[in-house]
Formats: C-alpha cells, structure tokens, sequence
C-alpha cells in the first residue's frame, strides 16, 4: 500500500489545467494546493495562489497546508512514538517441553532467569531445526507469590503457577515434590535451573538425585548435545554431552526481546503427602547497617536535603532500612565515607532504593543503576532523581521522614528503643 | 555420650597461586564442629577422602584435632560409598561440609547424595547451629544480601556451609604435624561416566556487551546519547504530607521490604 503511494505519477491533465489560467476547472485545481510538481519532477510553488480568504476577508497562510498531512518526517515520528507490539510467539499443542525454574528473588524474573529462559528457546530452536515435528513449550515454574507482568515478553509459553502458601519461603522438600509431579506428567527434555544463592542450585541438586541424573552445575555454554561448565573454583572447563538437568551460570543465554509469548497456565496438582523434615521459623531480623552496602536489599539515603540527621537515622533503624549517603553527606561529615553511594562509593544493588533530598548527580545516579524501584523524597520536582524515580514525593524531608517513622512505628508496633536492642541481639547470634 | 558430628574436609585450591590450601568452607566446617565440640553439645571427628600424603591435611589437624582418618581413594574415583560406609560405621548424626569443592568437577552433589542414601535431610548454606536441645536443632541458613532464616530440624542431617559461618581458626604446624592421620583402606570404584568428559583449563568467558537494535540512525543515536530515565514513574505533589508518606509506605510494603 505505502510502496505504491511513495511513488510519483504525474498526471498531464492536472499540470495543463494548471498551466492554462482559462481553464474552468483551473480555479478549483490550484485552491487545492499552491504547489504542483512541474514537467520535470521538481516542486514549483505559485507565490500567487498561497493562503485562502477566511471567513472575516483577510488572506489566511496555512503554512501547515499539506505539510500536515503528506510530511513523512511527521508519519515517521509518529509510529515510533507508538508502543511496538511484538509478534506472538504461539506452541500450539506442545508435545515438548522446556522446563525453567527461575529464582523469582523478590517475586521478580531475575536478569538471570530471563537469560536462562532465552537459552531455553535457542535450545528449543536447535532441537525443532533436528526434528520438525517436535512443538516444543517452555514452561516456567513459579512458587508463591509473584510480581511479575511480563512473562509474555521474557519468553514463557506455558506458565506453572504453584501459589499456594506452603511453597512460600524456605520450603525446598514441597518445591521438589512439585517438580517431582512434573516430571512424571511432561518428561521434560531440559530442566533449566539458575546456579544461584537464591536456591536454584539447592532445587537443582535436589532434583537431580531423585531424578538420579549427573546434571551439570556452573554450566556456561550449552547446545543441544555438548555443555561447557566451570569446575575446580573456576579453573577449568569441562566439556560433557549435554545432560537434562543444568544449572546455567550468569549471562549465558540472550533474553527474549523480538517476541512476545502466550503464558498461558498449566495446571498442576499436587498432593501434598511429603513428609516436611525442615521447618521454616522464618527470616531473622538482621542489624541492616552490617549488611555491606553493595549487597543490601533495602536502603535510606540521605543527602544534602537532610537537616535532621537524628531522625534520619531512627527512621532508617525502625524501617530496618541499611543507611546510604550521597557525597555532599559524607563531606561534611554527617555520614562515614563507606557509606557513601556513587561513582566514587560503592555501587548499590537494592531492591528499593529510598532518596532522600538527593538531587540525583551523574556520579551518584551511576551508582544506583542496578537498583529496581527508586523512591524520591524531594523538594525540587525538577531534578533528575524525582525524574528517575518510580515514586516520587515533592515534599519537605523532615516532614516526611517524621510520618515514616510513625507509620513504621505503628505497623511494628516498637519503639525506637526496642528495635534498638534486638537489632543488637540480633548482629550478635 | 554426646552424639557425633563428622566435618568431612577436602583439599582446596588457592584462587591465585592454584596451590593446595586448606578449603574455605571445609575450614568452616571443622570450625563449627569444633564450636559445637567446645559447647559441649557434639563430639567431632574428621574425615577425608583421598589421597593420606596431602601435606593439607596437617593444616586441618593443626587447628586443634588430635585425629583426622583418611578413606584412602586414588584421584577420579567415586567417593560415595566408602562415605557412606564411614558414617555409618561412625554413628554420626550430623554431617558438616563444604558446599562445593573447590578441586575436581565441584558439582556440590556430593552433600545431597550422601543426604539421600542416608535418608536425612539437607540443610543448604548454614551461617550458624544457634543450639540442639533434645534432638532438635536451630539452624539459621545464610541468605544473598546477608539475611538470616532460622529453621529447625531433628538430628541426624547433612549441611552445608556458607562462606558467612564463623571463619576457620589458624592453624598450628607443630600440633598438626604431631596428629594422628588414621588410614583407612576402601574399595574403589573408578567413576566411568566423568572419566568420558574432557578436562580443560578455563577459557575467559565472553563479555557481555550493550547490543542496541535499533532500526533507523535516528533510533541508533538516542539509544547513544539519550541519559537513561525511568519514566512514568508516579509523582506526588499536590497531596497532604501524611498521604504522601503513607504512599511511601505502602510502596514499601508492597515491595515486602519492611516486614
Ligand atoms: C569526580 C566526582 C565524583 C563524585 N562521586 C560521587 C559519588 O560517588 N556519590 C555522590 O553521591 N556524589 C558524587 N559526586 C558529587 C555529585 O556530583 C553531587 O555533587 C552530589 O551527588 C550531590 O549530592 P546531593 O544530591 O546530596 O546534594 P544536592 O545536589 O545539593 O541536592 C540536594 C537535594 O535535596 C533537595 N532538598 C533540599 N532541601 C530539602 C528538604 N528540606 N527536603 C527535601 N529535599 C530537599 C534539593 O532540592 C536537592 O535536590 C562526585 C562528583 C565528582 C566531581
């Protein structure tokens, strides 16, 4: 359609009665547009013929008169400003399936567990190239509770989601029960687990020794038939045929990003006769500001738009947020220089990362780029942290911090004094 | 009697030199089964599998063991049963070692194949044995980001240890040299299955790089220049203080950062 009106036609009849003032229709002709394209394909303008009467008699210039409608620069900007809608990616009536575990830290795919689920598709890719009539799905298995919006576009094409409260938290003996029933429903070609502290490697492990299989651990290139995995402590490779079970090290698979995928539920039921030899008792309150910076979950920062440094840090001991500081804080010393944030601190994989009256500097915002939600509390709507923020408040700091700590005091139901002491208690054990 | 608790310690690899050392998380190991030794809850034996010559060894005794045995075992060869054998032979109840070997095809299998023909259960990266009161003990198992949970389960069991338990004690070359490393000889069973995999040393890995596909020039050159910005975000001006706080406030929970 577009090719076709890309092209130029003339049309003779147009450019003579265009040419020939005595012509009935030439009037009617040239309204339309001051501009015609002469004999040879260049744009004449007649300066004569430009603008129309309006309707209190004065000559009106549109200078957007054509423009408006044939400019391509126009057409171009806007369908890039239009939200790209991926092609779907449809496995209809699978016959094989993909299975991936992904570690969900925090109720989110992880970096690490979209890779992996793009390695799944180029795994699945590989096997449909050797056998046509395989319709392979990847299946993503997902404990508990979970944020995530956007398994379309991370490449899940069938979705096993357990929610039930007893897979929440520390609870490996269920997972592997349910995985256990997985297996003996799909017979999956592939479990793709992430080697990671999350508990990835913990379920992989445990899978594979019921499964009986030698899977392969710290894997970083996988095909369909060999897998190169880091052994030793990261000394040496081996190469292996490549075994059902693998865990799959960082940054070793693309992401999902030309195709959106259906998601759609799988059921799965479980029933729930294992025997549950280790009982949860839950996480333990740990001193937040001995967590080392770079690896807290949760932090407060302060920054030059604190005045009261008190209240900053009871407000941080009763969120049990770990302090941060932006450089202006710790030059004039109201916090210690390892607490500082930023090109030349330490850089920050928070999960929540809380502003306060930090401007948002170049080298302070490098430092929080890992960081997932932003919360700024300013007085300035237009700097550049409220701008990278996920929720910014336009308000004074000591104002708000002081309902903060209300609000924490309230929902924990402690005073400053006892968060204290079992904070203590707790660095302590 | 106090019940048994075995550490089972390897032969670690220095991440620089590449030279034999003593393992970090074995090293741990021993040490919480020392603590627990000094608390007067468990008794500790140490055991190894492998080769009795290991000058490691030693360094392991000399953090204060008077005897650590040695199922002898060429290189390459499945250690499981000769283990298997040992504790059960030992009646220990509980099973303390590193979660990966730091030589070998460090898969960490080992812990949860020793759990499962053993039958116990198996506690993944502990930080501390808080106490084991009547059969019973409270384990708090390390986290990423430095948290804690706390879980409890009855003796016996098999656990691995995080780099965040107690850190080993020095070792004492005299005492070391003095202990009495105990051999014992084991059938062996030769692991054909690795045997097949070829063992090289590690290739770098590729760097991942910032792959911008873009369409048009135009597109190439904001991917280039344009400062990353979030966007979209929400932003609270017009409103009272405490609703902006209590805003701030649920965001936080939501996101299950304040518990
Ligand atoms: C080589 C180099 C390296 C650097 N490295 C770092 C680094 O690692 N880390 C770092 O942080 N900086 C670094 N900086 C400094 C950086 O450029 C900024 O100067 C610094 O980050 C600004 O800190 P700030 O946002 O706290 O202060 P300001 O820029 O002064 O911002 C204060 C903010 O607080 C707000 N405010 C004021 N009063 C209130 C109130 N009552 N309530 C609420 N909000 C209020 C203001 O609106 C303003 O937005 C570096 C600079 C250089 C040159």
């Amino acid at each position: 359609m577009t090719e076709h009106e890309d092209i130029l036609r003339r049309d003779p009849r147009a450019e003579w009665i265009a040419r020939n003032r005595l012509h009935p229709l030439h009037q009617a002709m040239t309204q339309v547009s001051a501009v015609v394209r002469g004999p040879s394909g260049l744009i004449r303008k007649n300066p004569h013929q430009v603008g129309f009467i309006g309707p209190n008699g004065i000559k009106r210039i549109d200078r957007l008169a054509g423009n408006g409608q044939t400019a391509t620069g126009a057409k171009r900007r806007s369908s890039a400003a239009q939200e790209v809608t991926l092609p779907l990616h449809q496995v209809v009536e699978p016959n094989a399936y993909i299975i991936v575990v992904p570690d969900m830290a925090g109720g989110r795919l992880t970096a690490q567990d979209k890779d992996i689920l793009g390695l799944a598709h180029e795994l699945a890719k590989q096997r449909k190239a050797l056998n046509a009539d395989e319709n392979l799905a990847v299946v993503a298995v997902c404990f508990g509770e979970s944020k995530e919006a956007q398994f379309d576009e991370a490449g899940v094409d069938r979705l096993i989601h357990l929610l039930s409260a007893e897979y929440e938290g520390f609870a490996p003996e269920k997972r592997l029960q349910a995985l256990l029933q997985i297996e003996s429903i799909y017979q999956p070609k592939h479990w793709l687990f992430p080697d990671s502290v999350h508990g990835g490697t913990d379920l992989a492990l445990r899978l594979a020794v019921k499964l009986d299989e030698r899977p392969a651990a710290q894997a970083w290139q996988v095909s369909i038939d060999t897998t190169t995995c880091r052994a030793a402590s990261g000394s040496q490779d081996i190469q292996r045929e490549t075994p059902r079970i693998l865990m799959i090290l960082e940054e070793c698979g693309q992401a999902i990003d030309e195709t959106r995928h259906e998601v759609l539920p799988l059921a799965l039921e479980v029933e729930s006769s294992v025997e549950v030899r280790l009982e949860d008792k839950g996480l333990i309150a740990v001193d937040p500001n001995a967590v080392p910076l770079a690896e807290a979950e949760f932090i407060l920062s302060a920054g030059n738009g604190i005045h009261n440094w008190q209240q900053f840090h009871d407000c941080a001991a009763l969120l049990g947020a770990t302090e941060g500081a932006s450089r202006v804080a710790v030059d004039d010393g109201y916090m210690p220089r390892m607490r500082q944030v930023g090109a030349s601190g330490t850089w920050v994989t928070a999960r929540v990362y809380v502003a306060v009256g930090i401007s948002g500097a170049i080298q302070h915002m490098q430092g929080i780029g890992q960081c997932d939600k932003i919360v700024a509390i300013n007085t300035d709507a237009g700097c550049d942290m409220v701008k990278r923020a996920d929720l910014a408040v336009i308000a004074d700091s000591e104002e708000v911090l002081a309902v903060l700590c209300r609000l924490a005091q309230q929902h924990t139901g402690k005073t400053l004094e006892q968060t204290e002491t079992t904070s203590e208690v707790s660095h302590v054990a | 009697m106090l019940p048994k608790v075995l550490a089972l310690v390897s032969i670690g690899r220095h991440p620089q030199s590449g030279r034999e050392r003593r393992a970090e998380q074995d090293g741990r190991a021993v040490e919480m089964g020392l603590c627990l030794q000094e608390r007067q809850l468990m008794h500790l034996s140490v055991a190894h599998a492998g080769n009795a010559d290991s000058s490691v060894l030693r360094q392991y005794a000399g953090m204060g063991l008077s005897k650590l045995s040695v199922l002898a075992q060429q290189a390459n060869e499945d250690v499981l049963s000769p283990l298997i054998d040992y504790v059960e032979a030992q009646q220990a109840s509980m099973v303390l070692m590193g979660v990966r070997s730091e030589m070998g095809q460090s898969s960490g299998m080992l812990p949860y194949l020793l759990a499962e023909r053993l039958g116990w259960p198996l506690l993944p990266r502990v930080a501390e044995i808080q106490s084991i009161e009547e059969g019973v003990a409270q384990v708090l198992l390390a986290l990423p980001r430095g948290q804690r949970r706390l879980v409890s389960v009855a003796l016996p069991f098999v656990a691995t240890l995080d780099n965040a338990a107690k850190a080993p004690r020095q070792t004492a070359f005299g005492p070391g040299q003095r202990a009495d490393i105990e051999v014992i000889n084991t059938t062996s069973i030769a692991d054909e299955v690795a045997a097949q995999w070829q063992f090289t040393p590690a290739k770098p890995r590729p760097k991942r790089m910032k792959v911008v596909k873009a369409k048009t020039a135009a597109d190439r050159f904001k991917a280039a220049t344009a400062k990353p910005v979030g966007g979209g975000g929400k932003v609270l001006k017009n409103e009272t203080v405490e609703e902006k706080a209590q805003a701030i406030f649920d965001f936080l929970l939501e996101e299950k950062v304040i518990r």
